[in-house]
């Protein structure tokens, strides 16, 4: 038994899950395959619940001092950090400039700010629609042609709605903002520019998106009147409840495990052009760290972003692989060959766009979820609701610009 | 004044304080220095990259007075405190009288209402969660037996505090009935029997003589009671998130988002101090005013 020629570096990394099942025994078995690979590091790897209450528990160890090299954070959190001054662009810590090209550009963009990229994609999704495949055989519709634009949505909702079944559920608690995006951005406009610094909630195209939103419930009667639960929608899907549902592709193997029917899984449909916005976790690694544990802690990225441990990661929970690299891997080329689904999220990416991010984003965020809730609810009309999250955005972000 | 130097004087001062350290050390510790520093901190601005910290003043607390979140919050915690407080005192207050009384099931009762109290905050919240789904939920399947459409009631804004009022309900009454019932048990059997020799009705033996013995125990609870209003925040992470466009938002949710969403501790602070004060005052009023009131044995 060798000791260890040099002295050991500790890496304490937090990380969140935000989609359920027992995601962390896949973490826990990287991580030590890691260690066991590079006996010089140990990693202590903290599962911390969901973005949230990981980002807390991270800036709160910072805080009182205890350690904290590196966390899995929401890759929207980037601007809110780096005001802080509390994490490191991987530029100035990289040699190979190569490692940072191999990921797919779309799961970049949160992370690339004022020319630098200060995040790494780890546990990264589009929303894709899970939809019944023995509901649509039912309604007498052709369970391999799911609704590839809003007409459609609408008049396959329809037949699929009855007493016991509504036809589609986009989640509005949680992160509505996030659905909200998917759909403007089908509608052919983003909600925010990609500097951090302007939003444009009340654009005329953008209220029409919301409007539409509502008459789904409100209208066409194929959504439930008011919110609709983020946190317990999977469970309604696979109970029958809904026929479609839009939702994280992080939850795609939950489903196919749980899933007592014939289920399948879609891009989602387009009105004037398809989109999705990206979602999920990068890895950060904060600034007050040694040189050591800088390296070490780039080290544990580099491994846990590597092909074979993406395509793991990816088969595992239904997230996708971060880079082209990891779907040239045998392991996810024969998993994908027997499980056509397990592609779209990644197919999607080429008509994606970064997650909605700002200077001040959580406040900022804030405001459009309550408009997205107020809307929905029918406390307010869309235009009102969006054109004062607008001029609330306008007045937090004012001091950036 | 004469000083009180003696020997015995000063050994007697120096017991003394040495009985009130350990409280002394912990207060300070846990309470003052916190308090403190909190008031300290709620007067800088919040420092970022752009622009460091610096002394404000009251600044932060004319931003909060000026923010609309700020009095949605306030009223929602008003009236959530307006509701839970007196009915789950009255609620406790009939089930101690009635858990009191010589029925067959006495212990049965006294168990059953002292479940929920038991359970942890977290798992009561996800239990009433899926009460409530649309649906799925056990509100709606009893509904549906009487006909009733589904009614989302989390998703909701006009519904949805409402729905976070009646899980408080639910899990405060039963602890508050216990110590309705500790209370009642300490009122001599004496007192009964006069009053039914004078002939008193039971009703006004309890209004007379029942509930001004249980003033204090009363009195103990509103605090208590005043103190958990303020203090919710487990129950909507899991219902409500706030939501629906902040609905059921209450004040120590708020601070918790100002400070570790919003990374504004200042105004977190600021938030913090503005209901400590408001809970000095109420409890003066409690106890200065309340408690000249109140019967003590």
């Amino acid at each position: 038994m060798a000791l260890p020629a040099a002295a050991q570096t500790e890496l304490t990394m937090y990380y969140p899950i935000a989609v359920g099942g027992a995601l962390t025994e896949v973490v826990d078995s990287i991580v030590s395959e890691f260690e066991s690979a590079n006996p010089d590091i140990s990693v202590n790897a903290v599962y911390s619940g969901n973005y949230d209450d990981t980002r807390v528990r991270a800036l709160s160890a910072l805080n009182s001092g205890e350690p904290a090299q590196l966390a899995v954070m929401f890759s929207i959190d980037a601007y809110d950090l780096i005001e802080q001054d509390l994490i490191l662009p991987f530029d100035d810590m990289v040699s190979d400039a190569g490692w940072l090209e191999s990921f797919y550009p779309a799961l970049m963009a949160n992370g690339k700010i004022e020319g630098k990229t200060w995040g790494i994609p780890f546990q990264r999704s589009t929303i894709v629609a899970y939809y019944n495949k023995d509901q649509f055989r039912a309604a007498g519709l052709d369970p391999d042609a799911p609704p590839t634009t809003w007409d459609e949505l609408i008049s396959m909702g329809k037949a699929l709605t009855n007493d016991d079944t509504y036809g589609l559920m986009i989640p509005s608690t949680g992160y509505p903002y996030w659905m909200f995006q998917a759909l403007a951005i089908q509608n052919g406009k983003e909600v925010m520019s990609n500097d951090g610094l302007t939003t444009f909630f009340d654009d005329n195209t953008v209220v029409d998106t919301l409007n539409f939103w509502k008459s789904l419930s409100a209208e066409h009667g194929i959504m439930p009147e008011g919110t609709v639960e983020w946190g317990t929608l999977r469970q309604a899907f696979l109970e029958g409840q809904t026929a479609m549902m839009w939702h994280s592709t992080g939850n795609l193997t939950a489903v196919k495990n749980n899933a007592s029917f014939d289920f399948g899984v879609a891009e989602l449909p387009a009105n004037v052009r398809k989109g999705s916005p990206t979602g999920g976790g990068n890895f950060y690694v904060f600034k007050d760290t040694s040189d050591e544990e800088r390296a070490a802690a780039l080290k544990l990225i580099q491994f846990m972003t590597s092909p074979e441990q993406a395509a793991a990661w990816s088969i595992a929970t239904g997230y996708m692989g971060v880079s082209p690299a990891a779907y040239e891997t045998d392991a996810l080329k024969s998993y994908t060959a027997d499980f056509p689904p397990a592609l779209v999220a990644r197919n999607q990416l080429e008509n994606a766009v970064a997650e909605f991010s700002t200077f001040e984003t959580a406040r900022v965020r804030d405001g459009l979820n309550n408009a997205i809730q107020s809307a929905l609810t029918g406390s307010k009309s869309a235009e009102d609701a969006l054109g004062e999250a607008q001029s609330a955005a306008n007045r937090l972000l004012k001091a950036y610009r | 004044m004469q000083k009180n130097t003696t020997p015995e004087h000063r050994s007697n001062a120096i017991y003394g304080w040495l009985l009130l350290a350990p409280a002394a050390v912990m207060l300070s510790v846990f309470a003052f220095y916190p308090s403190i520093a909190t008031l300290w901190s709620s007067l800088f601005s919040r420092g970022t990259r752009r622009r460091p910290s610096e002394f404000i003043g009251l600044e932060n607390y004319a931003d909060l007075f000026a923010d609309p979140t700020f009095w949605v919050v306030v009223q929602n915690n008003l009236f959530y405190a307006a509701v839970t407080i007196p009915v789950s005192i009255g609620i406790a207050l009939a089930m101690a009288l009635w858990a009191n009384a010589n029925i067959s099931a006495r212990s049965f009762v006294r168990t059953a209402y002292f479940t929920p109290t038991v359970l942890p905050m977290i798992a009561a919240a996800n239990l009433w969660l899926f009460f409530y789904t649309p649906g799925l939920g056990v509100l709606d399947k009893i509904g549906s037996l009487f006909g009733l459409p589904s009614v989302n009631w989390l998703g909701q804004p006009d519904t949805a505090l409402w729905a976070v009022v009646i899980v408080t309900i639910w899990k405060e009454a039963g602890f508050f009935m216990i110590f309705y019932l500790a209370a009642l048990q300490t009122i001599p059997a004496d007192l009964k029997e006069a009053a039914d020799i004078e002939g008193a009705s039971r009703w006004t033996y309890t209004r007379r003589i029942v509930l001004p013995l249980l003033m204090p125990t009363t009195l103990f609870i509103m605090v208590n009671a005043m103190i958990n209003s303020v203090k919710l925040i487990d129950h909507l992470f899991i219902l409500t998130k706030g939501g629906p466009s902040d609905a059921s938002k209450l004040i120590l949710y708020y601070i918790w988002e100002m400070a570790f969403a919003f990374f504004d501790a200042p105004h977190a602070a600021a938030l913090t101090i503005l209901v400590l004060t408001v809970l000095c005052i109420v409890a003066a009023v409690q106890f200065f005013y309340l408690d000249k009131r109140t019967h003590y044995q």
